[in-house]
């Protein structure tokens, strides 16, 4: 199994989640970018914009595959990660890190506690559901 | 009897049955159900032996009256240009001929190829980033503009000059529909935009300003002063145009355009009776995510030698789906062949002749038709090579009776706008020479002249 | 191989020609003198200059690059690549036809009027329709021409339906063309054999559905055993029923749309009746119609009258015009051509032997490859590279080396519910030596990825390029040559 930081929490749409003071940084997971292959665009909200929690925020695409993306709390983006049009191929290279897509203010903390743990991520894709 | 064009002959389909493990062809049929099946032969005319057929077609053919017999000045849309010899005989290859789709990059590269330079070359003449692999036809290309400006800005209303071929206002609004997109007109009373008009018209909910040059009536719009008028409200400016002209005359992207679409058939394509044709369309780079249709983009391959492969492909039906930027899928890569010998044949110093010579004749043209007594240009404005002419009788007759001599003098307006009946619209392209112009004026001079006058 | 590398900008000389103009015969001012400046280009295009020789032996050399029909086996599933036969060239390129203008009024065009009426006629019938439209441009604007003229049929009767239903396998275009109409799309889940879920579809269809769209026989290749028990569930919730008429090859005289209750259907004269694919595109998508939407048909029809033959643009419920002209009328004289010289019984025959010629593919297949629903099928058949992959190897690496082995792909991953689908359509022109030629290689490169899987992971090798850095390609977009490069 891929890596998955036992500090994240997670989507079963495979996007991660991390708590930094009252912000929440959002990226796609190891396995989400393994799956997609090479990325060659990622389109991101602008700042400023709300997004929804389980509602798509942005997208992003590999040669012959598009994904949504989905945001893992609702509230308001703070940060966009602005280096990611020009080098999309960060998301493959460092998902948990350099490859961070957007960072959020959330509206509503309890949303965070109600993502999937590392382990239960785990058994998710193990189960097949990163399909 | 046999076919022709089926190779298995009764022996080799027992066989290949034997093989299967089935009795007859009917044994790989029992998944339609009995009630489903047609119980009599298709109801067709019998078929033909290919000398029949030949002479069947050309007897229909022989029912038309075409540019080889008849001297034509009809456009509004479709042109009567010179189309060079090779043209024909290299889109017949069957290698380009019957190749499909370029899935298959390695085994496809001569259609890729001759796509990016098509891409090129129309990315030169219309003067923007980026131009796709054509779109079915001048109509459809300017549907689709709308289609991505609604996209592009999320607003809700199109503008469009009365100046715009009224056939493509019909196609836009068609496609306009579904997604309820409004639909406005600026009047052109004066033969082009009414700029003050569409400065009230546009607005923070117009998606874009739609202009043509030459316009439907053959008058040159300025550009420029539309482009003010559309970003002045954070509008995109759409401009229609005939790239066959744009050897000559200003490349729109130079006057501010943001999508330049338009009909390429002038550019070596047959006339046809209106299709297949050649839908151009070309946009700014930052607007390449959005646009519809196929794109070719230059790459390397596993040894580091230039190739070429079919990309951005995720904007696209295949993948994208129900959210693509359009549900283009096989787009008119022949016609675009066609366009791509054609300019590559004409060139940098051929472009520009044909522009000169379909200036000076049809501005030659106007002077000698004027000169009938009773015929006048409708409008006061610069012309390219087509103008609208307005005669003391109706055009609908005039092409009647021009039509015995064989001459098809143009296309009466009436039809597209009731204001404009008594005009005829006129094209003439360099394939027409002095003596033809000189006839039709004759021609026209006798038809319209009053039989009163007979009588003194 | 050495290929070739020239684009033809690379072979431009300043001052070179390849044009035939003649002088101007008019007097008249020059251009700077008739039209003010500002309309005028500053600085010529940038087009190459070349010679008239350069030029043919340029895209003659470009397409040696390419495998063609005439040239190579084209087993690419649902696109029907079938012989386009010369006859039906040479009539196209007619002058009475070729060099006629869309706007010729119609008593002078009454040979093309008539050609294109009495072909919407045996459409008509070859599909057991009422009517049929030959104005839209492919396929895709068929189906978003009939999707259009389903949603002014029930907007006629004052009933508001957002969504249409369509099955998890179907082309992607059936989604594209309909959401641009203005609908939600519903996908359906298809059966794990490709056919319909007639459960699944009993409870979505309801009234706020406006269509089922579907094609048959299935992107599996295989006919829908059940198809008029679906479209009576349809009718009977007032759903009208929308054929995509891509696999049309299959079912010639053998069955009918119509008569398997369909509304509506499209015809893609390109697969079916024989007019060429142009390296992709242009082809013709008429499409044929029951009665209750003929007054939605998109305008202008061509209607007869006595023994005159015009058209009737006259037509307020019309769903509008899809493009400038009356539709891609150089490929409808090649299909009328076809049509004309196959009659009744030679079409029958196409689908007998396109069956024919698919089942015995399967056959010859079903050992190596795993076939992904038991046949018989149609006119096509899916086999999966289930069994390959796990030797390494996919779809892809199959079809790349099917073109080292002197074949044109099949269709891979499509349709979307096989895992590692390869769809194979060998049509009825071709020959049982062809497909023996074929079944032969495709055995072949299964010992391959049992063997030796590198041979057929590092395919091709044989063609003008190895595999193309599709990445690269979509991360930095080069879609227009430049001088310096």
């Amino acid at each position: 199994m891929a890596n998955v930081p036992a500090d994240l929490k997670y989507t079963r749409e495979h996007e991660w989640a991390k708590r930094e003071g009252d912000r929440v940084r959002v990226g796609i997971t190891a396995f989400a970018q393994d799956q997609l292959g090479d990325v060659v665009f990622v389109e991101l909200p602008k700042v400023g914009a709300k997004v929804t929690a389980h509602q798509a925020f942005g997208v992003v695409e590999s040669v012959k595959a598009v994904s949504d993306l989905f945001a893992p709390v609702s509230g308001e983006v703070l940060e966009i990660n602005a280096e990611l049009p020009q080098k999309p191929e960060t998301v493959n290279k460092d998902p948990y890190g350099k490859g961070w897509m957007i960072l959020v203010k959330p509206s509503n903390a309890g949303e965070l506690d109600q993502l999937l743990t590392a382990q239960q991520y785990e058994e998710f894709v193990a189960q097949g559901g990163g399909h | 009897m046999a076919s022709r064009y089926i190779a298995n002959t009764p022996a080799e389909q027992r066989e290949m049955l034997r093989t299967i493990g089935a009795s007859s062809i009917e044994d790989l049929l029992v998944k339609i159900p009995p009630k489903a099946r047609l119980s009599r032969p298709l109801a067709l005319p019998p078929a033909l032996a290919e000398a029949d057929l030949i002479r069947h077609m050309r007897a229909l053919a022989a029912k038309n009256a075409d540019a080889d017999r008849y001297v034509c000045f009809q456009g509004a849309g479709s042109y009567d240009h010179y189309v060079p010899s090779p043209i024909n005989h290299l889109i017949s290859r069957g290698e380009f001929f019957t190749a499909y789709t370029p899935y298959q990059p390695e085994a496809s590269q001569g259609t890729l190829r001759t796509i990016y330079e098509y891409q090129t070359m129309i990315a030169e003449l219309t003067g923007m980033d980026v131009a796709n692999a054509s779109i079915y036809d001048g109509a459809s290309s300017l549907a689709e503009a709308a289609l991505m400006a609604h996209a592009v800005t999320e607003r809700t209303e199109i503008v469009l000059a009365r100046g715009v071929n009224p056939l493509y206002r019909r196609v836009v609004a068609t496609y306009c529909d579904g997604p309820g997109i409004r639909l406005r007109e600026v009047p052109a009373p004066e033969g082009v935009l009414d700029a003050e008009a569409a400065g009230t018209l546009v607005d923070k909910k117009t998606a874009a300003l739609v202009v043509q040059s030459p316009n439907f009536y053959g008058c040159l719009e300025d550009v420029a002063a539309a482009a003010e008028i559309a970003h002045a409200a954070g509008a995109l400016l759409v401009v229609v145009t005939d790239p066959v002209n744009l050897g000559v005359l200003e490349a729109p992207g130079r006057l501010g355009a943001d999508i330049v679409v338009g009909e390429g058939q002038g550019l070596g394509v047959p006339m046809s009776f209106g299709g297949p044709n050649l839908g151009v369309f070309a946009a700014k780079a930052e607007l390449v995510r959005r646009m519809p249709g196929r794109l070719v983009g230059a790459t390397v391959d596993k040894e580091g030698h230039r190739g070429f492969v079919l990309t951005l492909q995720t904007r696209e039906q295949h993948i994208r789906r129900a959210k693509a930027t359009s549900n283009i899928c096989t787009n008119v890569a022949l016609c675009a062949l066609m366009a791509t010998i054609y300019m590559a044949t004409l060139g940098k110093q051929g472009l520009q002749r044909v522009g000169e010579l379909s200036a000076a004749k049809a501005h030659y043209a106007a002077e000698q038709l004027t000169k009938v007594p009773g015929v006048s240009l409708r409008f006061a404005q610069p012309f390219f090579k087509e103008f609208a002419l307005r005669l003391p009788k109706s055009p609908a007759s005039v092409v009647a009776k021009l039509a015995k001599q064989r001459i098809l003098p143009g296309v009466p307006l009436k039809t597209y706008d009731r204001t404009l009946a008594d005009c005829l619209l006129v094209a003439v392209t360099e394939q027409r020479t002095r003596e033809e112009i000189d006839a039709y004026a004759a021609a026209l001079a006798e038809a319209v002249r009053s039989p009163q006058r007979r009588h003194r | 191989m050495s290929a070739y590398d020239k684009l033809v900008f690379e072979l431009s000389s300043p001052g070179r020609v390849g044009f035939s103009l003649p002088e101007s015969d008019v007097p008249g001012k020059p251009l700077a003198e008739l039209l003010p400046r500002k309309f005028l280009r500053g600085a010529a295009p940038a087009l190459p200059e070349v010679s008239e020789f350069d030029v043919v032996r340029h895209y003659s050399r470009l397409s040696r690059m390419n495998y063609g029909l005439d040239t190579h086996f084209y087993p690419l599933g649902s696109c029907t690549m079938k012989y386009n036969p010369k006859i039906n060239e040479d009539m196209a390129r007619v002058p009475g036809f070729a060099r006629l203008h869309p706007l010729t009024r119609p008593e002078d065009a009454q040979g093309a009027l008539r050609l294109m009426h009495d072909l919407a006629g045996m459409l008509a019938e070859i599909a057991g329709m009422d009517a049929v439209s030959l104005q839209p441009a492919a396929g895709a604007q068929g189906e978003f021409a009939g999707v259009l003229m389903i949603r002014a049929y029930h907007a006629s009767r004052g009933e508001k339906r957002t969504k249409v239903l369509i099955p998890d396998s179907a082309h992607g275009t059936n989604p594209a063309s309909t959401a641009i109409a203005g609908y939600e799309v519903v996908e359906v889940k298809s059966l794990p054999n490709g056919e319909v879920d007639l459960d699944a579809l009993t409870r979505e269809v309801g009234p706020d559905v406006a269509a089922f769209m579907i094609t048959v026989p299935n992107t599996l290749g295989m006919f829908e055993p059940r198809i008029m028990e679906i479209t009576e569930i349809c009718h009977a919730k007032g759903v009208q029923v929308y054929m995509d008429g891509a696999n049309l090859n299959a079912i010639l005289g053998i069955t009918r749309p119509g008569d398997l209750g369909f509304d509506v259907c499209h015809f893609n004269l390109h697969k079916t009746f024989t007019t060429p694919h142009g390296g992709g595109g242009p082809g013709a998508g008429p499409v044929g119609i029951k009665a209750h939407l003929e007054p939605f048909l998109p305008a202008p029809v061509v209607v007869k009258d006595g023994d005159t033959y015009a058209l009737d643009d006259k037509r307020p419920k019309s769903i509008g015009k899809l493009q400038a002209f009356w539709g891609n009328f150089g490929m409808l004289v090649r299909a009328y051509a076809y049509i004309r010289t196959m009659g009744a019984d030679g079409l029958r025959s196409v689908s007998d032997n396109a069956v024919l010629n698919a089942n015995y593919i399967m056959k010859r297949l079903e050992a190596d490859y795993d076939v992904s629903v038991p046949g018989p099928c149609m006119h096509e058949c899916v086999l999966s590279a289930r069994r390959q992959k796990r030797q390494g190897v996919t779809a892809t690496d199959i079809a790349k080396r099917l073109l080292d082995l002197g074949f044109y792909a099949p269709s891979t991953y499509f349709p979307l519910i096989v895992e590692e689908a390869l769809m194979i359509e060998p049509t009825e022109t071709e020959s049982k030596e062809t497909l023996d030629e074929f079944c032969d290689a495709m055995i072949q490169i299964a010992r391959e990825a049992q063997q030796n899987p590198a041979i057929v992971t590092s395919a091709p090798v044989t063609t003008p390029v190895r595999r193309l850095d599709q990445t690269r390609a979509a991360r930095e977009p080069n879609l227009r040559w430049s001088p310096t490069r």
